[in-house]
């Protein structure tokens, strides 16, 4: 049996895919042409194939994103990489002020098929300004798609389903998981996908069986996804039943999936790896009390990265980031109440 | 001669003409938020869209646009009633008077914020060996923003076929250009290994003549020009912010390009163009009486 590809491979699979069937396909970056392909290798091997329609670009995140934007409103399907999430901050102009108002402001069908794709998220000792989690900074802005795949998504599948939508989209990927195989369950968990009418589906974690019922829901995306399979995986040993949802759409997220399966745990923890307060799970937290308010046996809980710097230092750096134990002790307060 | 100077002082006292008719729809209460005229600079638009290829080229442009809009052929109603915010409006009334699109040209309201779209879509041109290129409007303010360099810089290197076109009006919003900038604009697109050139924007023919000339040299050669058009603003940037002593504004007025137009015309042919102007003017507004 051959191994799953890896979260990386899914997406360099997509990748071609799309410049193999669409002519207009062009991707700008930097440093993303052939022999080094990238920071993280998303792109290798992409300029070898397609020469003329891979553009290294200088380092200027506002006007790749922005040229991404231009090509995309003349007919043609780009995609721009940012090499680390923490550079949006300097493409946000472009993606908040242009990208996501043309179509609307426009007013006469005008299309604007642009995916813009950048990791974000810690662990691997980058400091300050290379391992955050800014994408909150992008939710809540009308027209802006903000989609991100988990370990236990065919990571081909959800970018192939952003560059058919053809619509202004952030894609979130995430540092950690790249170099991981794609998580297609165990003995201890399983995984299902659950389709949305997005096309953006819901990948489904459990660790009992599907005759029982579980104990706690735990919601979260991309890169959170790993510790809390890694939670699951522990909590089977523990014998307590608990499912995962990993929505890739953020910035629209799948309530009523969500919600259904909240109603039949009845105790939920959100995880993300963005800074504490205002953050994806707040908001996602309000959202399923306005669904849930009754049915629920104790408050939503939440882990994610504490309202701090994110120190290069490797043990500092853990104390601050998600965890499998920030995951376990909103798990233990929401079991306990 | 007189066969050119008639097309430039009909369009220029169109665009005018209009803005004069928004001010004064604006100052009745008409309508709401801002509007921004080019009252002066109308030359600019005229020349330049007389110089590159309305049935092709691909044009950006930013918050004062009306004049580039209506000398590019958008039809006057419809960007009228955008204008008034009216859902009959090009951009059903979302855009008002800095975000506009009609065919091959768009606008928005951040400045220096379209020239990454602008590269984009001369790089979309160049990829599709379409021979056109693409023009974008920018002004003297707008030099204080990165994203303007790094087009020179990236138009320079891709080799795009892209015309910046600087209006340089001296003046931004209320603050003199002297204040906040320290040497020649063109020096600086010249840096960048760009043909880069400053005339009278005041001047139609010159204008018109120069941007033939530069459109020409782009499509032959894929590289970028620029080209500074020393203008003259002789309303307030938006409605009433304008801070210039009167001394000063009868001094740029010396520049108005539209006395100077009439001056080469003989007098019926200016009253024919001023009657015609005026039943165009009537039945663009007419529907937002």
């Amino acid at each position: 049996m051959s191994r799953p590809p890896t979260y990386l491979e899914g997406l360099q699979r997509a990748l071609h895919s799309h410049f193999e069937n669409e002519p207009k396909a062009v991707i700008l970056g930097e440093d993303i042409v052939d022999p080094y392909g990238g920071a993280f290798k998303v792109t290798k091997g992409l300029s070898s194939s397609f020469p003329d329609r891979v553009f290294s670009m200088p380092i200027c995140e506002s006007s790749i994103t922005g040229m991404g934007i231009g090509l995309a409103l003349r007919g043609f399907k780009p995609v721009v990489e940012l090499m680390f999430g923490d550079f949006s901050t300097l493409a946000a102009d472009q993606l908040v002020n242009h990208a996501a108002k043309f179509p609307a402001m426009y007013g006469q069908g005008v299309s604007l098929p642009l995916v813009v794709r950048t990791p974000m998220g810690g662990g691997r000792g980058y400091g300050p300004t290379h391992s955050q989690s800014l994408e909150k900074m992008f939710l809540g802005i009308p027209n802006l798609s903000v989609v991100s795949p988990s370990l236990a998504h065919d990571t081909e599948k959800v970018l192939t389903n952003a560059l058919n939508r053809e619509e202004p989209t952030l894609f979130i990927e995430s540092k950690t998981l790249y170099p991981l195989p794609i998580y297609k369950g165990n003995k201890e968990v399983s995984i299902e996908s659950l389709a949305h009418k997005d096309g953006y589906p819901i990948a489904i974690a459990r660790n009992y069986s599907p005759d029982q019922k579980p104990d706690l829901l735990i919601i979260a995306y991309g890169g959170a996804s790993l510790p809390v399979l890694e939670t699951l995986e522990h909590y089977k040993e523990e014998e307590i039943h608990c499912i995962a949802a990993f929505p890739a759409n953020l910035s629209s997220p799948p309530l009523e999936e969500l919600a259904t399966l909240g109603a039949l745990a009845r105790r939920i923890v959100i995880a993300d790896e963005g800074h504490e307060t205002f953050s994806w799970y707040s908001e996602l937290s309000h959202s399923l009390q306005q669904i849930l308010f009754g049915q629920l046996e104790a408050p939503i809980q939440h882990a994610s990265a504490t309202c701090e710097l994110i120190p290069s230092n490797f043990e500092q750096e853990t104390e601050v980031i998600l965890s499998k134990a920030k995951i376990e002790a909103a798990a233990t307060k929401a079991l306990e109440w | 001669m007189t066969g050119e100077s008639e097309v430039f002082f009909a369009k220029a006292l169109l665009i005018r003409s209009f803005e004069k008719e928004l001010l004064r729809r604006y100052g009745l209460g008409q309508f709401k938020g801002t509007v921004h005229t080019c009252i002066g600079q109308e030359a600019c638009a005229v020349g330049v869209m007389a110089g590159i290829d309305l049935s092709k080229d691909v044009v950006f442009s930013a918050h004062r646009a009306h004049g580039h809009m209506i000398a590019y052929g958008c039809p006057l109603d419809k960007l009228a009633a955008e204008v008034m915010g009216k859902p009959s409006g090009l951009c059903s009334g979302a855009g008002g008077t800095q975000h506009l699109h009609w065919k091959n040209f768009y606008t928005n309201g951040i400045q220096g914020g379209m020239a990454p779209s602008a590269l984009g879509a001369a790089l979309a041109e160049k990829l599709n060996n379409s021979g056109a290129i693409v023009t974008i409007f920018i002004g003297d303010g707008t030099m204080g923003q990165g994203t303007v360099y790094e087009a020179f810089n990236i138009s320079s290197t891709l080799r795009l076929p892209i015309l910046f076109v600087l209006e340089n009006n001296h003046i931004a919003q209320t603050t003199p250009t002297n204040e906040t900038h320290a040497s020649s604009f063109c020096q600086r697109a010249a840096g960048f290994g760009i043909d880069s050139r400053s005339i009278d924007g005041n001047a139609p023919e010159t204008v018109a003549q120069t941007v033939g000339e530069l459109a020409k040299q782009i499509r032959i050669s894929n590289q970028p020009a620029f080209l500074e058009l020393d203008t003259t603003r002789l309303g307030p940037h938006s409605k009433g912010d304008d801070t210039r002593s009167r001394q000063e504004l009868e001094e740029i007025a010396k520049r108005d390009p539209i006395p100077r137009l009439e001056k080469l015309l003989p007098e019926d042919q200016v009253s024919q163009i001023q009657e015609s102007v005026r039943t165009q003017i009537e039945s663009a507004f007419e529907q937002l009486n």
